[in-house]
């Protein structure tokens, strides 16, 4: 049986497809038809041929072998330093087996390429700034990952999470429907505290368009309601689009290039309805890096940029706070200890480790940097889709041991985590580990400290 | 013999060195693909320059980098093999000599403590190059032969010629293993993955160019390397 019902080469653009996945629990079928799955290795030569030119083959080519990078990766350290958790020796034998062989692999060569792909990397880009020729192993896996996803070896969550962006242009089975209710919902539960309070839905020549993720409006629609009364107090003129509401990218986890393309198309195309003066994302990091940095190139933007300037949330946090159009009361800044999770994907790879500094400054008191920290921190452990994949659990579990410990470290009784992934991650932690420690998203913590004018006050009656 | 190894046998090697290290860096940059690489490198010039000479330059600098920080050891010993393979061959006065009744030119020379000192570092540090591959796990599991036959082309024209250069017995022997080895290394260099005398160059400056253009390099102060 070349091609599984389930586990083949087609992506996932009908509710039937997603259903059928969706209803095969745990993948448990999808990952025995991908032991009998075959490799196109005709296709697959054809793709290094045409993709993998002269960067990727040349960091494969001149690498010295010097496992200067082997320490980067918090998969080796936490691993007992295994030799084969080396970035080189990972991406060597997978990628580089690859090329050598132009192709010619099989079915059992595919899933170790797979595994390595997405559970022996996050895809954090790490290992880049320790390499003295700056080889990149995480963009590299990246492409490794869109070689696997061609080729349907791909773990079973995220065949489905890209065929979500692909139908729903979600990354959850949120209709716009249900999005549009959620809104409104939310703003009725704000109605009494919050006198006034409104979740613009399509407004044009905003100054802010906010964009969120699925997973608020599924699990926890309360963030929504917090960010509409930050820009409440704010003062904020800013609004939400009915199409195109969602900028997260399962996708570019799965490596589908295709579905990425439409899942920001669909985000770019709210920005030419409504024009408004910035995006905003949520407190999400590879929803900043996927629709704010990778994006405009999907769409095939010359410029590299999306086409209204973008920002993530920690940018308004530190402006308004900066601005004075959030004030905290100093009473009740945060007095236990504080420790703040770097986010690979707008720290490292996005360049504000200093915004995200101020805003620390202005919300806690005792303020304790990890170590190492800002664009040298080390991923959460959950980050590239890690946190979704059942198989990989045991795998994602032992790599949380190096935020653990950072954490420990500290002595930081609470961690800010302004990206999804990385809260995630930090829950699972205190979940396996029990290290006696709260984490927690920017926004109610701003909520509980900020200063409310007296003319946003509900009248007493 | 003589004639020939540094008649037409030396003219070949230098052809093979800079027209290989030259098609090297031109395959290298029209291999760049803005949407494919997901970089646009030529839409925001000066973010890139800048990205790319401080990827360049603090990774040039000794311990000018996190990861030569945190490193001591390496970073010695890469600098010195570094330094010593790059500038012996350049400043030796016996090198200039020769330029000299060649081509009538010439330039600065290293004197002749200085030079023996290099050459003996270069032997060393490759050596300790040697021991740390079979030493550590993370770097054996990396480590095939063709890793040893690299550090031997690299090493051989400097032990060769300070044989030859002690004017030990057997010195025409060394002399033509020292011109020999010379002439393999220059052809090496743009053939195998020493090609990185240029690539080194190319590799970070445009991982530079993508901090500096697309991962932070216009919001942030820079990638601190
Ligand atoms: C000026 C340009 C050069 C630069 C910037 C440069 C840079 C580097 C870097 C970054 C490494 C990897 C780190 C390491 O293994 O220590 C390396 C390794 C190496 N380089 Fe170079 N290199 C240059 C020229 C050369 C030349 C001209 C040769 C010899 C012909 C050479 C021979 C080697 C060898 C043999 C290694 C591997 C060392 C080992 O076994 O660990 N390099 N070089
Ligand atoms: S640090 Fe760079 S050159 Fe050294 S082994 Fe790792 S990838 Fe290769
Ligand atoms: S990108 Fe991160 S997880 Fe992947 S190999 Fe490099 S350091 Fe390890
Ligand atoms: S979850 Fe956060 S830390 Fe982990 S890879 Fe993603 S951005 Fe990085």
């Amino acid at each position: 049986m070349p091609e599984g019902l389930l586990c083949n080469k087609t992506p996932v653009d009908t509710m039937e497809q997603l259903q059928a996945l969706l209803n095969d629990r745990r993948g448990v079928t999808y990952y025995e038809e991908m032991d009998q799955l075959d490799v196109d290795q005709k296709a697959l030569a054809t793709a290094i041929q045409n993709t993998c030119k002269s960067r990727l083959r040349t960091w494969l080519e001149i690498c010295a072998h010097c496992g200067l990078c082997a320490d980067a990766c918090p998969y080796y350290l936490v691993n007992d330093k295994d030799p084969k958790q080396v970035p080189a020796h990972k991406i060597q034998s997978t990628l580089g087996e690859i090329v050598k062989r132009k192709g010619d692999v099989d079915n059992a060569f595919m899933q170790y390429v797979m595994d390595t792909a997405w559970s022996r990397c996050t895809c954090c880009n790490r290992c880049g700034m320790y390499c003295p020729f700056g080889i990149d192993m995480g963009i590299m896996f990246g492409y490794v990952r869109g070689l696997c996803f061609a080729q349907g070896f791909v773990p079973w969550e995220l065949k489905i999470g890209s065929g979500m962006h692909r139908i729903f242009r979600a990354q959850m089975d949120v209709t716009q429907e249900d999005w549009i209710e959620t809104c409104k919902w939310m703003e009725e539960e704000q109605e009494d505290d919050w006198p006034g309070l409104k979740i613009p839905i399509d407004v044009e020549n905003a100054d802010l368009l906010y964009t969120v993720n699925a997973r608020e409006v599924k699990h926890y629609p309360e963030d929504l309601a917090e960010a509409a009364i930050l820009f409440h107090i704010a003062g904020e003129n800013w609004t939400v689009a009915s199409e195109g509401w969602e900028a997260t990218s399962l996708s570019m986890f799965a490596g589908d290039w295709a579905a990425c393309k439409m899942q920001v198309e669909t985000v770019y195309e709210s920005f030419k309805r409504l024009k408004p003066k910035r995006m905003i994302t949520t407190e999400c990091g590879h929803m900043y890096r996927a629709t704010v940095l990778e994006g405009p190139y999907w769409a095939g933007f010359e410029s590299g940029q999306p086409p209204v300037e973008c920002i993530h949330y920690v940018e308004w946090v530190g402006e308004a706070l900066r601005t004075g159009k959030l004030k905290i009361d100093p009473a009740r800044k945060i007095k236990e200890p504080v420790t703040y999770q770097d986010s690979c994907n707008y720290i490292r790879n996005g360049g504000l480790g200093d915004v995200a500094r101020e805003i620390i400054s202005y919300v806690a008191e005792d303020f304790r940097e990890m170590s190492p920290c800002r664009e040298h921190n080390f991923c959460c452990g959950g980050g590239g889709g890690l946190n979704g994949i059942g198989r990989y659990r045991p795998q994602r579990n032992k790599g949380l041991e190096i935020k653990r410990d950072q954490i420990l470290a500290t002595g930081a009784k609470i961690v800010v985590a302004p990206c999804h992934n990385c809260w995630d991650a930090i829950r699972d932690l205190e979940e396996v580990f029990h290290i006696d420690i709260s984490w927690s998203f920017l926004k109610p913590l701003l909520l509980s400290m900020v200063e409310v004018p007296e003319h946003l006050k509900p009248e007493e009656d | 013999m003589y004639q020939f190894l540094t008649g037409p046998l030396l003219w070949l090697s230098f052809l093979i060195f800079f027209i290989g290290l030259i098609v090297r860096v031109v395959w290298y940059v029209r291999g760049l693909s803005w949407q494919m690489d997901r970089v646009a490198y030529t839409k925001h010039v000066s973010h890139g320059i800048k990205g790319a000479l401080r990827s360049i330059i603090f990774w040039l600098l000794p311990f000018g980098t996190r990861r030569w920080k945190t490193r001591p050891a390496m970073t010695i010993l890469f600098f010195v093999f570094h330094i010593g393979i790059v500038i012996t061959p350049i400043f030796l006065l016996a090198h200039n000599i020769i330029l000299k009744e060649r081509w009538g030119i010439s330039w600065a020379t290293l004197p002749g403590p200085v030079a023996d000192t290099l050459t003996i570092a270069v032997i060393v540090s490759a050596l300790f190059l040697v021991l740390r591959r079979i030493a550590f796990s993370e770097v054996r599991i990396l480590t095939s032969a063709y890793d040893y036959l690299l550090l031997a082309i690299t090493v051989a024209p400097f032990f060769t010629g300070f044989l030859a250069s002690l004017k030990v017995a057997g010195y025409p022997f060394w002399l033509y293993a020292h011109i020999i080895s010379g002439e393999i290394m220059l052809i090496a260099i743009p053939l195998t993955k020493l090609s990185h005398t240029v690539l080194f160059f190319m590799s970070r400056g445009q991982l530079g160019m993508d901090y500096g253009i697309k991962r932070g390099g216009m919001k942030g102060r820079g990638l601190a390397w």
